[in-house]
């Protein structure tokens, strides 16, 4: 185990896959020569050239189509899109070509290709480039969408998605890069479709994926100590496919949950699990499940808008609150928690 | 638009009184005020908002006394869907048992009975959540009685802790059990798994609570009860040429305790919890009385036993015992005792002891009547002998009050005509 951030995670295990199998290869706005605009692929194109490091124009559109056209002739690219808001330009490439050539052409070529970008707000990036639209990936059959909340699980789900036959969007976020967690040295790639119990707890069963589920963890960990809540917490790890066995099995065992996500609150992934919920442990709810989301407006610039609209912890652990008083769950503390 | 309900400030509070309210009809309300102070079973505390909006209704004004999920106040929060006028006056909030520690109040409505609208919505008319309506339906539990402490009066698990552990409701039906892994199932024992029913884990739970949390203490007497046997061979007669069931040794038990329990009320009672500064005495002496059922051990719970007489006390045992064995009992027909009675004698014990049913104060195991030689004014006679221990918490009884309580019990065996008048 080593002790690194989850930008560092995600640069050494790009080169490592890329030192492995020369079929990897990464494309991208400004990955080579800048060192990437979070600079995740700092010294690559030193280590490995033009080649198999390419810095592409600005149209995220042409360079996602090559790396579809590449990945269907072998070669396993990785393309860097500098934030998820871009791949609205390249939506066409992604829903309509790599998500369906596999199964529309009866199987006659694979896109083993992994689409890397960040998400989050909280940078005062503006309305434009501070979304979370990862929903709109997640929606679409033939993708699969991860989304790792930690250095470790950011090593592990990058080399499964990149050894992976089909397209892989890969959600990483831009207040996760400096977070710091042991990485197991050894490559033991994710299985893509599992979430993980990141803490076993009895009283409620929290939900996130991506930032929301450090946060979750976190959230969890301060209410164990300031309330003796005992809060289980679930990461989804991938959003496609959806681990719904898991999101069942805790709340059999907790009776409520609570789903947490940085997206907006209507039709978001927090209404998918909802539904799962419902659908699979209905005889298990004690309480409805409830919600929290981003504010549902344009993400406002000023940085106290920002943050309002944000989830907070504090909106989380007003949830869970509610969510236990409507059990009847005996809280040590009485006030709201702040 | 949203209720605002009473909520939930302390481990036992099932209802509270509104102090005063900081907020009026048309006030603006931002998450994080303080909305009203609220005074528990414990204390005042300040109630704070949770959603922000404008305060259209209060609707239990100060001084208002309501259960824990009743709304006390609407807030328009700007998302409409006016809810339905259907809340419960205040005065009609169900009075508190205040002698038990069970949310299961033997009379009370559940709030939600008072808005018909929602109840014919209801199949049932109850309002529960999908787990409380799965344990009910699996241990055959009838809710009607039960009264619900979640918003808008929705039963909830914790309403039903009285009589279901809340692991039986944790754990999903097939799990594996503890005993299953490991080295307790293996070739040499030749072990199998038996699972457990849902009253076997009820009785699991609370014996092992009691054995492991209570100081027990365990005191022995031995009354002559030859004038009891005698007494009920007169009875039977009298009651089988009536056509009249007939009464049992234990019935009379039954009723000796009853009686024994009014004048030492102090071992009908119940302690708390480490933190309280207060215990319980009961005014009511329900005696439950342990049964081997098709289902297991069950305990039903003979409601005011003082009140009573022998053959009422016989026919409603008879009544209980047969149910739970057929159709199984009811959450009331099983709570709200205060004093148990075990009675082994059937199988020929002598003696035994027996654990403490929480949160009852005492229990008497009970052992045959049989013949034994015994000295009477310097001679050995032959006459019918009983012996019972009574467990007592030691943290409400002492061993003094505990003696005297049975030696009240031995004084009325031997002269039963009490029993009867």
């Amino acid at each position: 185990m080593t002790l690194m951030s989850y930008r560092q995670a995600l640069h050494d295990t790009l080169r490592s896959e890329m030192l492995r199998d020369e079929n990897v290869m990464l494309m991208g706005e400004e990955i080579g020569v800048f060192e990437g605009s979070y600079k995740i692929t700092a010294g690559l194109l030193a280590e490995f050239g033009e080649k198999r490091v390419r810095d592409t124009p600005i149209a995220e559109e042409g360079f996602t189509g090559a790396a579809i056209g590449a990945a269907m002739l072998g070669l396993r690219p990785v393309v860097e899109l500098m934030t998820i808001n871009f791949s609205l330009i390249a939506i066409d490439q992604i829903v309509n070509h790599a998500a369906k050539i596999y199964g529309m052409f009866g199987g006659q070529a694979k896109v083993p290709m992994v689409i890397r970008t960040p998400g989050g707000g909280g940078q005062q990036l503006g309305a434009t480039h501070s979304q979370n639209i990862e929903l709109y990936y997640a929606f679409v059959p033939g993708l699969k969408v991860v989304a790792p909340s930690t250095p470790a699980d950011a090593k592990a789900l990058m080399l499964a998605a990149i050894r992976d036959d089909d397209p892989v969007l890969f959600l990483e976020n831009l207040a996760l890069y400096n977070t710091k967690g042991e990485v197991p040295d050894h490559d033991e790639p994710a299985v893509i479709g599992k979430a993980k119990v990141t803490r076993e707890g009895s009283h409620l069963t929290l939900i996130g994926y991506s930032r929301m589920a450090y946060v979750a963890k976190k959230v969890a960990d301060q209410l164990a100590d300031s309330d003796h809540l005992d809060i289980e917490v679930v990461d989804l790890c991938s959003l496609r496919p959806l681990d719904r066995e898991t999101i069942i099995n805790s709340v059999k065992k907790t009776n409520c949950a609570v789903v947490v996500e940085d997206d907006w609150l209507t039709y978001g992934i927090g209404a998918e699990v909802a539904a799962t919920i419902s659908d699979g442990a209905f005889d298990y709810l004690d309480a409805p499940v409830r919600r929290v989301a981003m504010a549902e407006v344009p993400m406002p610039y000023a940085k106290s808008l920002e943050t309002a609209a944000l989830p907070s912890e504090h909106d989380i652990i007003q949830a869970i609150y509610q969510t236990l008083d409507a059990t009847g769950h005996r809280r040590s503390k009485t006030g709201p928690h702040d | 638009m949203i209720d605002i309900t009473m909520p939930r400030l302390s481990d036992t509070m099932e209802e509270g009184t509104i102090a005063t309210w900081h907020k009026q009809v048309g006030d603006t309300v931002k998450v994080g005020d303080i909305l009203c102070e609220i005074e528990s079973d414990k204390a005042t505390m300040e109630y704070e908002a949770y959603e922000a909006g404008t305060l259209t209704e209060i609707l239990v004004p100060a001084g208002g006394l309501v259960n824990i999920g009743v709304p006390i106040a609407r807030l328009d929060n700007g998302k409409g869907g006016a809810a339905p006028v259907a809340t419960a006056p205040v005065e009609a909030a169900p009075a508190p048992a205040p002698l038990s520690e069970a949310p299961v109040a033997v009379s009370a409505p559940a709030p939600v009975a008072s808005a018909p609208e929602v109840a014919d919505a209801d199949r049932a008319g109850i309002i529960a959540s999908p787990l409380v309506r799965r344990i009910a339906r699996e241990q055959n539990l009838d809710l009607s009685n039960v009264r619900g402490t979640g918003p808008g009066g929705r039963i909830i698990r914790a309403d039903l802790d009285a009589t279901v552990p809340a692991h039986v409701a944790e754990t999903p039906r097939g799990a594996a059990m503890p005993m299953a892994t490991g080295p307790l199932v293996d070739e040499k024992r030749g072990s199998q798994e038996i699972p457990f029913t849902p009253v076997r884990r009820v009785i699991a739970r609370r014996l092992g609570e009691s054995a492991r949390s209570i100081p027990h203490f365990y005191v022995t007497a031995v009354a002559d009860a030859e004038a009891l046997v005698q007494l009920r061979v007169q009875l039977n007669e009298q009651l089988a040429a009536t056509g009249r069931a007939k009464v049992s040794i234990n019935d009379l038990l039954i009723r000796a305790c009853a009686l024994a329990l009014r004048e030492h009320p102090l071992v009908n009672a119940s302690y708390v919890s480490d933190n309280s500064p207060t215990m319980l005495v009961h005014d009511r002496v329900n005696i439950g009385v342990a049964v081997a059922s098709n289902n297991g051990l069950v305990v039903p719970v003979l409601v005011d036993a003082d009140h009573k007489t022998v053959s009422e006390l016989g026919a409603e045992t008879k009544e209980l015992v047969s149910q739970a064995s057929t159709k199984g009992l009811s959450i009331d027909q099983m709570s709200g005792g205060t004093f148990t009675i075990s009675n082994l004698g059937m199988f020929g014990v002598e003696e035994f002891t027996a654990i403490i049913n929480p949160p009852e104060g005492a229990i008497l195991a009970v052992g045959g009547t049989k013949k034994e030689a015994v000295v009477v004014d310097d001679e050995i006679q032959i006459r019918h002998r009983m012996r019972y221990t009574l467990s007592a918490d030691h943290r409400i009884i002492d061993g003094a009050l505990a003696a005297q309580f049975l030696q009240t019990l031995t004084r009325l065996i031997e002269n039963p005509l009490s029993l009867i008048i």
